[in-house]
């Protein structure tokens, strides 16, 4: 099912994202609302570059990297990735059948280490698992392979008989991280792969994550909630809000010229490990819209501090405002936001 | 130590007895709180800073118990003509589930966790759990009580406190409820506020509020507070004293200004360099501790970091023997032997 699209270094292209949940509500289930977790969102991502997504908590980023991965099925919009095998496929339209031979060149990695690895299996049959699922490697090369795989994420070998209690945190982290990688995937959805690791073990996980991108060439869509994470391994960061997309550029550009009050409220909000930094941080006041009933026109808007009329009246439109600089945003040529790179 | 100070930790060990053997949680831990200030407590998991808060709350959970050391608490009163006198109290020696530390838990020393959805009970309004703090501390009436719960979650800035006192933990957000922790912990106007990485589990623009709130409350009603965390973001923003822990020890203490600009230890050096950095242009590798965390049955004898530190000389770095507190600074204290004479 290839389709004429053009993708020039792109490896994935989503246009129009939507994935929306319904509410249910009374003795007969009937359905009374929607929850857009995800509304219409459109960005790519370069062969292999990192692209960080960020928000807060229900924003949907999380829903976005499984859309992709097609672990939800999405409301609408189109997934075009391009396969090495089998050149450019629209993912939102392929039935289970279809997807499974695709599954083995986009992987994921999982917040937390404990509950993502199965507490019964050795590692061997964890990291193996989807060499066997996919017809790949059996017997002794299957243990060839995942002790290669251990090597690369800078486990033990001889650790493959053992079973996930026996391991750290880190430790376990990395064997998510080999799993994921038995494949030799093309992308790699990592979702808040280092918000559970202590801070030392943190940077270990993120100089393994960009090691090996160099060394397999991979292409990561990093979803975090912790900007200065985010800042560190993306070459270019995506910003959520209530199921939409509101500011998209390459990390400098974003982190010195912010064009969406949000971008600019959340980079100030982060405590930076510097005492003579404190005045200089913007509190938005109340809390993130719901998403089963956002606010009317920009959904920012209740919390915005240079809301006009017009940011209540009709909800604004994504635009390149700069060379690759994407934000929704009405007032956005005539503010001066405050970025944290000087 | 001068009227300044409210709280001292001398010497304190905490250890848990297990069958597979003893942790020793909190290993020799000195520090002080003064009165008014914030002392941020830094670390990574296990490294004994939320035990350190529990042995001076007594509340250490079996196997575990304070094994030495002692807990002064300079308790302050007003006397009929005005004038302040201090009374010194060990908390170590008080029974745990006795008067002397039910008087003082909760009321003078009050908590706030991490998770504000476990540490409330499910199944009784907000409302009643900040009343019934304030009544188990006081003698005044139903209806009293009820109108100072109102004023200290107005207070906290919580919107529509009337409303939001008849309410269940489960229908207020992650935010909200933290900020009816604050409330109810500050129901009975404590003189310490021990708080267990309270916005651990926010987001960040929440967190920027309760970080706002917790400094505009300590302004008005005058508390210490004890930040105990994992970030040192927070720490930088919060704090005026700055303790570093490494395995039940502290590895240094210091003015704020002093552990961000000057530190001294390699533990907290390489803390502070392991982590990314929001406005740091460079997209380099980051400067990370190389291994883990010892095993808590397996504590390296003398200095606990000597396995992962990168500036250890064998010959420098005695093995067998603790290394005591070296002054750096004028406020500024490091365990490690290399600034040892």
């Amino acid at each position: 099912m290839t389709e004429t699209v053009q993708m020039d270094g792109k490896l994935l292209d989503v246009r129009g994202l939507r994935k929306y949940f319904p509410i249910h509500k009374g003795l007969l289930g009937r359905m009374v609302g929607n929850v857009k977790a995800v509304d219409g969102i459109s960005f790519f991502i370069r062969e292999g570059e990192t692209l960080g997504l960020v928000g807060e908590s229900g924003c949907g980023k999380t829903t976005t990297g499984r859309l992709i991965l097609r672990a939800y099925e999405p409301t609408g919009g189109d997934i075009f990735f391009k396969d090495r095998d089998r050149g450019v496929v629209n993912l939102a339209k392929l039935d289970k059948a279809g997807l499974k031979p695709l599954r083995r060149n986009m992987q994921m990695i999982f917040q937390d280490p404990y509950s993502s690895l199965n507490p019964r299996w050795t590692l061997l049959r964890i990291v193996g698992e989807p060499l066997v699922a996919h017809g790949v490697a059996r017997g002794s090369e299957l243990k060839d392979r995942v002790a290669e795989l251990l090597r690369v994420v800078g486990l033990r070998p001889e650790y493959m008989a053992r079973y996930p209690h026996a391991f750290s945190g880190g430790q376990r982290q990395r064997i998510g991280i080999a799993r994921a990688l038995a494949l030799n995937p093309q992308l790699v959805v990592a979702d808040e792969p280092v918000s559970a690791l202590d801070v030392s073990i943190q940077a270990q996980t993120l100089n393994l994550l960009q090691d090996l991108q160099a060394q397999f060439h991979l292409t990561y869509l990093f979803v975090a909630h912790d900007l200065s994470v985010v800042e560190h391994i993306s070459d270019r960061v995506a910003v959520m809000y209530v199921g939409k997309l509101v500011e998209m550029a390459e990390t400098e550009e974003l982190f010195i010229h912010p064009l969406h009050p949000y971008t600019e409220a959340l980079m100030s909000a982060v405590p930076k490990p510097d005492p003579r930094y404190r005045s200089r941080r913007i509190v938005l006041e109340g809390e993130v819209a719901d998403p089963s009933n956002p606010p009317s026109g920009c959904y920012f808007h209740p919390r915005c501090r240079y809301m006009q009329d017009v940011c209540k009246a009709k909800g604004p439109e994504m635009r390149e405002l700069r060379p690759g600089h994407f934000v929704s945003c009405h007032r956005a040529e005539e503010l001066q936001l405050l970025g944290v790179l000087e | 130590m001068g009227d300044d100070t409210l709280l001292e930790v001398k010497d304190l060990r905490t250890y848990f007895f297990l069958h597979e053997g003893t942790v020793r949680a909190v290993d020799g831990a000195s520090f002080a709180l003064r009165r008014q200030r914030t002392l941020g407590v830094v670390g990574e998991s296990g490294c004994g800073k939320s035990v350190t808060s529990q042995s001076i709350l007594r509340i250490v959970p079996p196997p575990g118990r304070i094994v030495s050391g002692q807990i002064v608490y300079h308790r302050q009163h007003r006397n009929g003509s005005g004038s302040t006198l201090t009374e010194d109290l060990d908390l170590t020696r008080m029974d745990p589930d006795g008067d002397e530390i039910r008087a003082i838990r909760g009321k003078e020393i009050a908590m706030i966790f991490q998770e504000p959805m476990t540490s409330f009970s499910p199944v009784h309004t907000i409302g009643a759990q900040i009343m019934e703090a304030i009544t188990l501390h006081s003698r005044a009436g139903k209806g009293e009580v009820r109108e100072r719960a109102i004023e200290i979650l107005q207070r906290v800035g919580m919107p529509r406190p009337a409303q939001v006192l008849d309410s269940y933990p489960h229908q207020l957000s992650g935010g909200m409820r933290q900020r009816a922790m604050i409330a109810m912990a500050l129901s009975c106007q404590p003189s310490l506020l021990i708080a267990d990485e309270p916005t651990t589990a926010l987001d960040v623009t929440t967190e920027a509020q309760i970080l706002e709130l917790m400094k505009r409350l300590q302004g008005e009603l005058g508390m210490a507070i004890m930040y105990i965390t994992h970030n040192l973001g927070v720490i930088a923003e919060m704090a005026d004293d700055v303790v570093v822990m490494y395995l039940g020890k502290e590895v240094e203490l210091g003015d704020v200004e002093s552990i961000f600009y000057d530190p001294r230890h390699p533990y907290t050096r390489a803390l502070l360099q392991s982590i990314p950095k929001v406005g740091r242009k460079s997209r380099m590798r980051l400067e990370a501790i190389e291994g883990m965390v010892p095993d808590p049955y397996a504590i390296p004898k003398g200095c606990p970091f000597h396995t992962r530190c990168k500036d250890y000389r064998p010959d420098v770095c005695n093995p067998d023997e603790e290394q005591e507190f070296i002054q750096v600074g004028p406020k500024h204290w490091v365990r490690c032997w290399r600034y040892a004479r």
